[in-house]
């Protein structure tokens, strides 16, 4: 290190200073009117926003991406009338002729078929929770369920798109790129938006991912979701080749970052004092990764806490703990995806083995949290991209049904950070369709999530190809009775 | 309207509009407050960009969200009587105090201010001063500048005579002298071929290219090595990778399923084309209308695969005609942005808010490429999108020999356009929306720019022909900036995406009109215009940066030093594979997989996918082609080139980010094609250079960059030499793993601790910011 700070400040035109402090942190560099290199808030560590706009009551998300759509009918939106009426005609009087995908669009009836779980209440609030899903309804009253979700995409990509990006079409950034980019970084040695994928045992081959689902769009690529990864390179390339070691990738760095200096001397352009602060991000990535990856110092009830699972790398379950490391490490947006939501057949078994999946984890890393102290100001959000059908896809059998997307109703939830805890929000009409009470829709869902951060959503935009863009388009209402 | 008069030529008007321009998109700079107010305001320069950015939204093209009958975006609804009793005006020439504007921007009242508060829109009070001044010095309104017809303006007259090669020179030095500065001097020899090869070829130039150059003191020695490099297919590859992100090439179909397609024989022959020059006229007319012309030829119609590049669905239960109106929706947005630079998609669901183009505009234009016998969704699994061609074995080696066909095929179906006999009607799509036609539209184009001619077919042909009409005040101008941009990073229109009312004003406005129209007017001939940029002394100033340019100049608008830029994803790659002897130079075929990460699709392709559900890395040659024939998967982009910002063949892309982030640190240091290239070009030092550990590290370090080092660069590099030399005689086995990353298999050479050692110093001068740089 001595010698590296040594040269740095005898660089020429005066940036040295800047471009150690940039080492430190994470920061750029920007050319001031006047010529005046300054390092920027814009593009770095320390995000885009000057300040807030409103008092943050979170300061990091853990977004439990349920991708697939669970079925809000088999989980949390109770509806006995389905039962009741199960193979009857699903009435024209509550489809109202709304559009149908085009798997379902050709059948000749539209059987009515309720769950074949059984629902009780649970806590103060008397939240209805399936039987699927016991150790979430354990802790109800830390959660906020929002059960009148509406979107208006019927498939899965733009669905999903729509949720992350705020936009159907591929392009925008993603969520926690937008918050990357506005908050910034809170961990010089971590990326700001980090993503872990797992695969369900529902429907282990179902539908896919994009990575451009976590992507930076037209923001900065630092901003970009670092995908965290199970095995050997947690992060790609982020091992040095086999028959290198520490101590020599540090003399090839300093070695580097001499040969650089020069550089700058002879051009001085910043953009090379830039490359410099980054190599040694990525440096200090190569420690601060393996580190928060390694889960096995995890003490036994904690283990036992998240369930049988989560010592299996790989597994949602593994991942929720390591959502927890991160969010201890104050990453500001940690993203997991859980795949195998799409229950179009054989819903009654496979939709139990999803709800196993992800039921005690989920439940686990709230109470984690909570007895760190961390859950006041980190945002947990479960859901996926949209509802499924109250009636079948295909024929009800004894055992046996399906259920095509539905994106007029379903439920989500969220817990922690600024949200109402115990409190159950929205209501649908009795044959689980259509919302009848208090509608939020995607992009009210994105706004109230901003606000939680203390950001308001008109006002955070980024300027690109001549247009304003922001995470909610042009629309957005915050959902302010769901506010602590 | 005389188009001179369009850019006031005063020095203070450049210097100012060059300002005002230089804030970045997406932050919004609060510089202006303390910048002087220019003497003579101007229209284009000064005002509209803020009336556009500020005003439009409401006063602006789009009529539905019109307020208060007040538009700004033409001079007519500017000047417009206002009120009940048509007493009042926005703008009163000279007399700022009687002009509603002014009195607007400037309230304190929240019920009254413009742009008012819920619109998260202000004005700085240097924009108000701006407004205020203009108004007070009579208001003279000017139309947008890209509308009008370009014409070659006279040569500007320079001090610096000597330093000028050609008209680009005078054009550029006026306004350098102008501002106080000088241009710089010619860069070194080395750095300049460097420069130039990369820009031309993709690679950086050969040993042998480096010393014919060095040694030959002829007035054309750079002409001659620029001849030489236009006339290598690795031009033509080059020129090819920028082409395929503006066509959104993929080898998938893209959304949920994202299985595997073969378009990659019309890569092939936008090859083929770039290689042969074909005229930039007859180039876009095969890839929009190929299949119209007359007796069209089966090379012609694979030319319009452009039109098919785009994604197309093959999820289970969409909605078909959702997806075939995204698919028209996207080729008429590819046209607007690749072919006039402008976004058209904006219109798409209202009238744009900022350009002269209608949702009926939008519509018409979306007739052309709406009457195509095509599907919205693939029906069944793995089938191929009509309409395409089969290509044969014969067809690959006879009539379409430019195509690289492979013995283990024997087929290849190429998506490509087709008309439909009974033609489709085109409606208005209410909110863009699918199901919500509303008034019929046939064929045609804005006529804001150029109104379509009754001459012209009302097909995709008349469409090209359109484009082409020698009126038609965008096409060269978009084309000829993005040969700029290709050879300077920045276009002279900066947005080189967007030439309408929100993009950036041209830096010089002259020299842009002046090559676009000798750009037509010598039979649009890419070779020559390239080469004619590359003689100025513009392009061959060094790129060295004073304190004091960089005080006057930070973002380097008037073009005093040459810009120093990252090189792309391609190149990065391809130029360590090349000056390790890895890269295998074989032009076309089928897309290769080289090494990626395992697990990377299966991840997240969920057992769908087909042929694209796991990743099967290649074997041998595919290893070590250049990256534009790297597969790409859509949904799973290679991820070591998107994190050198590729894009992402979603949509039309006419310009790359330029970042630098820790993740791309860690490809260098760590992707195995690296650290191979390390090791084999350490093996080609060892091979070629003298037996001495500097010898060595010099040989390598110009391969790397292009120049020798000085002796305190090769004593660094030394340093670490023995280091790593120490470390690996100690630790033998060490040395044998990392000369072991890799496929490519060579003799033994040195005894091992010692070739590590080469190897690993090898891979830090990968790692140098001049590796990756051409500057």
């Amino acid at each position: 290190m001595q010698n590296r700070r040594a040269f740095l400040s005898s660089s020429s035109i005066g940036i040295g200073t800047a471009a150690l402090s940039s080492i430190l942190g994470m920061s750029f560099f920007k050319k001031e009117k006047g010529g005046i290199i300054k390092e920027t808030n814009s593009g770095g560590a320390r995000g885009a926003l000057d300040a807030l706009h409103f008092a943050p009551k979170a300061k990091r998300i853990i977004y439990l991406f349920q991708s697939g759509g669970p079925s809000q009918l088999d989980l949390f939106d109770y509806k006995p009338l389905l039962n009741e009426r199960r193979g009857e005609e699903l009435p024209e009087s509550v489809r109202k002729g709304q559009r149908l995908t085009g798997m379902t669009s050709g059948q000749d009836s539209f059987p009515l078929v309720g769950s074949n779980y059984s629902f009780s209440q649970y806590g103060q609030s008397g939240a209805y929770v399936s039987d699927v899903l016991p150790y979430t309804a354990k802790i109800v009253d830390e959660l906020c369920i929002v059960k009148s979700m509406y979107t208006e995409a019927i498939n899965h990509d733009p669905a999903i798109t729509f949720f992350q990006t705020g936009s159907q079409q591929a392009g925008r950034p993603s969520m926690g790129s937008w918050l990357s980019y506005g908050l910034g970084s809170e961990n010089e040695d971590l990326p700001g938006f980090c993503v872990l994928l797992s695969r369900g045992t529902g429907r282990p081959f179902g539908q896919p991912l994009y990575s451009r689902l976590w992507g930076n769009g037209f923001l900065h690529s630092l901003h970009q979701g670092v995908q965290f990864r199970s095995g050997k390179d947690p992060v790609l390339y982020l091992n040095d080749p086999s028959g290198m070691d520490r101590q020599s990738r540090r003399n090839m760095l300093d070695q580097v970052a001499a040969l650089n200096e020069k550089q700058l001397q002879e051009f001085g352009d910043p953009e090379i004092s830039t490359r410099i602060s980054q190599y040694e991000m990525a440096y200090r990535m190569q420690t601060s990764v393996p580190d928060v990856m390694n889960i096995e110092g995890e003490p036994d009830h904690i283990y036992q806490m998240y369930g049988p699972d989560s010592t299996v790398p790989g597994t949602y379950a593994a991942n929720c703990i390591l959502a927890r490391r991160l969010a201890e490490r104050d990453v500001r947006f940690i993203q997991l995806y859980h795949m195998g939501w799409d229950q179009h057949d054989n819903l009654p078994t496979a939709c139990a083995a999803q709800a196993k999946d992800i039921d005690q984890p989920s439940a686990a890393l709230v109470m984690d949290l909570k007895q760190r102290g961390l859950l006041e100001d980190t945002l947990i959000i479960w859901g996926g991209e949209f509802g499924r059908t109250n009636y079948s896809q295909g024929t009800i059998t004894d055992t046996s049904f399906g259920r095509d997307h539905h994106p007029r109703s379903f439920t989500i939830w969220m817990a922690g950070g600024g949200v109402k805890p115990g409190m159950v929000y929205g209501e649908t009409d009795d044959f689980g369709y259509n919302i009848t009470e208090n509608p939020v829709h995607v992009h009210d869902f994105q706004a109230t999530v901003m606000k939680l951060l203390g950001v308001d959503h008109e006002k955070f935009t980024y300027k690109y190809q001549g247009r304003r863009f922001r995470l909610t388009d042009v629309h957005g209402k915050v959902v302010n009775d769901i506010l602590a | 309207m005389n188009q001179l008069s369009a850019f006031a030529p005063l020095f203070v008007l450049v210097m100012m509009a060059l300002s005002l321009h230089s804030c970045q998109e997406g932050t919004e700079s609060q510089q202006q407050l303390k910048m002087q107010i220019p003497d003579v305001v101007d229209f284009n320069f000064h005002v509209k960009p803020i009336l556009s950015d500020r005003c439009f939204k409401c006063h602006g093209p789009d009529e539905n969200t019109r307020e208060g009958d007040l538009a700004f975006h033409t001079e007519a609804h500017a000047f417009m009587a206002l009120g009940q009793d048509l007493d009042r005006y926005a703008i009163v020439p000279g007399h700022p105090d009687s002009s509603t504007i002014v009195s607007r921007i400037y309230s304190d009242d929240p019920d009254d201010v413009m742009p008012p508060p819920e619109s998260n829109l202000t004005l700085t009070a240097y924009e108000k001063e701006i407004i205020e001044r203009w108004i007070e010095q009579g208001a003279e309104w000017k139309e947008h500048w890209s509308l009008l017809s370009p014409q070659k303006a006279n040569i500007p007259a320079v001090s610096d005579e000597a330093w000028a090669n050609n008209e680009i020179d005078y054009f550029v030095l006026s306004k350098i002298e102008a501002a106080g500065l000088s241009a710089n001097d010619r860069a070194d020899k080395r750095r300049l071929l460097r420069r130039a090869s990369f820009d031309l070829t993709g690679l950086a130039p050969s040993k042998d290219q480096l010393t014919a150059f060095l040694e030959d003191e002829a007035d054309d020695a750079f002409e001659k090595q620029i001849d030489q490099m236009l006339n290598g297919h690795a031009y033509a590859e080059r020129m090819s990778a920028d082409w395929m992100d503006l066509a959104r090439y993929a080898d998938t179909h893209g959304y949920q399923d994202d299985l595997e397609r073969y378009n990659w024989p019309w890569r092939d022959w936008v090859i083929h084309a770039f290689d042969t020059n074909m005229p930039y006229d007859e180039f876009v007319t095969w890839q929009i209308a190929g299949d119209l012309l007359p007796d069209a030829t089966l090379e012609q119609q694979i030319a319009t695969a452009f039109n098919r590049n785009h994604k197309i669905t093959q999820e289970g239960g969409v909605i078909p005609e959702e997806y075939r109106v995204e698919y028209v929706a996207d080729r008429t947005n590819t046209f607007g942005m690749a072919f006039i630079g402008l976004s058209m998609e904006c219109a798409r669901c209202h009238d744009h808010k900022y350009d002269p183009i209608s949702q009926k505009n939008y519509f018409e234009l979306y007739s052309f490429f709406n009457n195509v016998p095509e599907e919205g969704l693939i029906a069944s699994y793995g089938a191929i999108p009509e309409p395409y061609v089969t290509l044969t074995q014969e067809d690959m080696t006879q009539t379409l020999d430019f195509i690289n066909a492979v013995d283990s095929i024997t087929e290849v179906p190429v998506l490509v356009m087709g008309e439909r006999a009974d033609k489709r009607q085109n409606y208005i799509l209410s909110r863009g929306q699918y199901d919500q036609p509303t008034d019929e539209v046939f064929p045609s184009t804005p006529e804001s720019i150029l109104a379509f001619s009754e001459q012209y077919e009302q097909n995709r042909l008349g469409l090209a022909k359109w484009l082409f009409d020698p009126s038609n005040p965008l096409t060269a101008r978009v084309a000829v900036n993005r040969l700029w941009q290709q050879l300077f990073g920045s276009g002279i229109v900066k947005t080189s995406y967007d030439f309408g009312n929100q993009g950036t004003l041209p830096t010089h406005p002259e020299l842009l009109d002046y090559l676009a129209v000798s750009y037509r007017e010598n039979g649009w001939n890419t070779k020559e215009m390239l080469k004619y940029i590359m003689l100025s002394s513009t392009y061959q100033q060094s790129a060295k940066v004073s304190p004091e340019q960089l005080e006057v100049d930070p973002e380097n608008l008037l073009l005093a030093r040459a810009p120093r830029s990252r090189l792309q994803s391609e190149m990065i790659r391809d130029h360590a594979l090349d000056i390790s002897n890895l890269l295998v130079d074989k032009v076309g075929g089928p897309s290769v997989k080289p090494y990626q990460p395992g697990g990377l699709w299966e991840e997240t392709t969920g057992g769908g996918g087909g042929s694209t559900a796991k990743y099967i890395q290649d074997d041998g040659d595919g290893l070590y082609r250049r990256s534009l024939y790297t597969f790409w998967k859509r949904t799973v982009p290679p991820p070591s080139m998107m994190t050198f910002d590729s894009a992402t063949r979603d949509i039309c892309s006419v310009k790359r980010q330029n970042t630098s982030t820790p993740l791309q640190a860690l490809v260098m240091m760590n992707d195995p094609q690296i650290v191979e290239a390390a090791r084999m070009l350490a093996y080609r030092s060892i091979e070629e250079a003298e037996a001495s550990a500097e010898d060595r590290i010099s040989f390598m370090f110009e391969l790397a960059t292009s120049r020798q080092p000085d002796e305190e660069e090769v004593s660094f590099i030394k340093t670490l030499f023995d280091q790593e030399y120490d470390r690996y005689t100690n630790q033998p086995e060490e040395a044998g793993q990392f000369l072991s990353v890799g496929h490519f298999v060579m003799k033994p050479i040195l005894e091992a601790s010692e070739f590590a050692a080469y190897a690993s110093v090898a891979s830090a001068i990968l790692n140098l910011d001049e590796t990756i740089t051409r500057g």
